[in-house]
């Protein structure tokens, strides 16, 4: 892929895990999972998995965007 | 045999002490010049950078205001602020935070207005961010009193009138800043930060022991709130989630004291780990506090006339001197949020204002003694404001928050697109905070059938249409619009380097 073809796919990857760190398809679900709503079990797993991706970001793709604008 | 009024009064005081000793040492350690006082030379390292940064969005807002909230409308809030600081903030701390790292490092700027002063050759410009970015730091530092007052309330009920606590607060940090400086103020966030998380996990085991376990809890809640269970409803409609999510996440990357944070890491290694880290310690501290709130509700807590719901609880289930300590470290967060606040808001004042427009010849000496003149002012006039309690701790935060929202995207705009003119800033920050301010002080009129000045326009918060006029005022007017002559445009894109 072309460097802006991966910026892309970054810039994706960032709105999915904006969009989905509410679970909009469980709205107006009320099931309880140990105590907790089910909708906050997802909210805790997600940013458990944007914490990675981030991890990810940092290590491979860091300065995307940022340095270098003159390539 | 102490009483119980005692133990509490005891145990926040200690706490306080206990603060104002490390901000001693660190003054000790610190070198009188600006950059050192503003910026602890540039030296700040992950774990200090994120707690500090950390502490400073923890504020009454987050730690009293979050879990009044929830208490009263749902823990729905914990997904508003979990998208907010943990995922658009740690995306905003990439996109305007490593950016402005590597300007500020390549020019030497300390402020967000020095900046852009700089960038656009205009003292003119630099003075509109900090007079525009001071307006809205004063509600957010108000705030801060407000939550002592009634953290205080709740948790003496009432014993110790509103007043007293905010004034407590109020004294404790002009103290603190005027002797420690920037130093000082990030070893005690990390010092807080660190404290609060541990002691907020041991409030929420402790609750839940006493309470007969989280099962019991949420049936509790199930049978006295059963629609706080489900995603949604009540307050919380989508637009209000992502319209909170984003004026926040925005405002709080324009916030004074954060954004001068962007300048302080020693490294950009520092910004990598805490980018990532961010999502983590937030769903660790958002989730106990919120869920307290949201417990309470299900309990049937009955919370007196101003007080704050979470000492409420915590006197009703937990030993007297443990309420006091998850207070005093709720009281701590607020110092720190204030300290940077006030801190922060003393370099726009001093650099940005005093010094370009009355003062350029003045001595760092006398810099240094206006700054902490300024800071125990606007301290006491927030204090005073504070007295009038002109809002819930979420309303005023949120209005604040708003407001600063409204500087973002120009200010990314700026950092990105090299054809932005010094018009189309003034356009864009300018035109946006009149839209906003509009809707803040002017009451709603009816219009036909629509309502001009109101809440929301089709749905969504006005901050939100203020963000959109504002970059589209800046991009649209920078395009209208030839730079001026003194304008760097390069300033912000070339001999940029990663270390």
């Amino acid at each position: 892929m072309t460097r802006v073809r991966i910026d892309y796919c970054w810039v994706a990857v960032f709105a999915i895990l904006v969009t989905f760190a509410v679970p909009w398809f469980l709205w107006g679900d009320s099931r309880v999972f140990a105590g907790l709503p089910l909708w906050l079990w997802w909210h805790i797993g997600w940013m458990g998995l944007t914490a990675v991706v981030f991890h990810l970001f940092a290590r491979t793709a860091w300065d995307r965007g940022i340095v270098g604008e003159g390539r | 045999m102490v009483s119980a009024l005692g133990i509490q009064l005891g145990v926040v005081g200690a706490y306080l002490v206990v603060a104002l000793a490390v901000g001693l040492l660190a003054y000790r350690l610190t070198s009188r010049d600006a950059e050192d006082y503003y910026l602890a030379g540039r030296s700040i390292g992950t774990v200090v950078l994120l707690f500090t940064t950390f502490a400073t969005l923890l504020s009454a807002f987050t730690f009293f205001g979050g879990p009044d909230l929830a208490y009263r409308a749902g823990p729905e809030w914990i997904l508003v602020m979990g998208v907010m600081d943990g995922v658009l903030f740690a995306i905003l701390w990439y996109v305007v935070g490593y950016k402005q790292w590597l300007v500020g490092r390549a020019h030497g700027y300390v402020t967000l207005g020095e900046m852009l002063g700089d960038r656009f050759g205009s003292t003119r410009l630099r003075a509109v961010v900090a007079v525009v970015s001071l307006f809205w730091l004063f509600p957010y530092v108000m705030l801060q009193q407000m939550g002592a007052g009634e953290a205080i309330v709740g948790l003496t009920n009432g014993m110790v009138p509103y007043w007293a606590g905010a004034a407590g607060i109020t004294v404790f940090m002009i103290a603190y800043v005027v002797i420690a400086g920037l130093r000082g103020v990030a070893w005690t966030d990390t010092l807080q930060g660190l404290f609060m998380l541990g002691v907020v996990w041991l409030a929420v085991g402790w609750v839940a022991t006493a309470a007969g376990g989280p099962t019991a809890l949420s049936n509790a809640l199930a049978t006295n709130e059963p629609e706080f269970l489900a995603l949604g409803g009540g307050l919380y409609s989508p637009q209000f989630i992502i319209s909170s999510a984003v004026t926040i996440a925005f405002g709080v990357a324009m916030f004074p004291q954060i954004n001068q944070r962007f300048f302080v890491a020693k490294s950009s290694a520092v910004l990598k780990r805490s980018f990532a880290l961010w999502p983590v310690l937030v769903v660790l501290l958002f989730v106990p506090a919120f869920i307290l709130g949201t417990w309470a509700a299900g309990l049937g807590i009955t919370v007196p006339e101003g007080a704050n719901v979470l000492p409420v609880l915590l006197n009703e289930y937990t030993p007297v001197w443990f309420a006091a300590l998850v207070i005093a470290g709720a009281m701590a967060a607020m110092m720190s949020s204030s300290d940077s606040m006030l801190l922060s808001g003393s370099s726009y004042f001093t650099r940005d204002l005093y010094r370009p427009f009355i003062n350029p010849d003045a001595s760092e000496a006398r810099e240094a003694w206006l700054a902490r003149i300024g800071v125990a002012l606007f301290a006491t006039l927030t204090f005073v404001a504070s007295l009038f309690r002109p809002g819930t701790l979420v309303s005023v935060g949120d209005t604040a928050f708003g407001g600063f929202a409204q500087m973002a995207l120009p200010v990314i705009v700026a950092l990105y697109w090299a054809k932005t003119t010094r018009t189309g800033m003034f356009a864009g920050i300018l035109g946006s905070q009149a839209f906003y301010l509009a809707h803040v002080f002017v009451p709603a009129i009816e219009v036909g059938s629509m309502t001009l000045f109101g809440a929301t326009y089709l749905t969504w918060d006005y901050a939100l249409w203020g963000m959109a006029l504002s970059a589209l005022l800046t991009v649209g007017v920078s395009a209208m619009t030839a730079a001026a002559p003194e304008e760097n445009q390069s300033r912000f894109t070339d001999g940029l380097r990663a270390d």
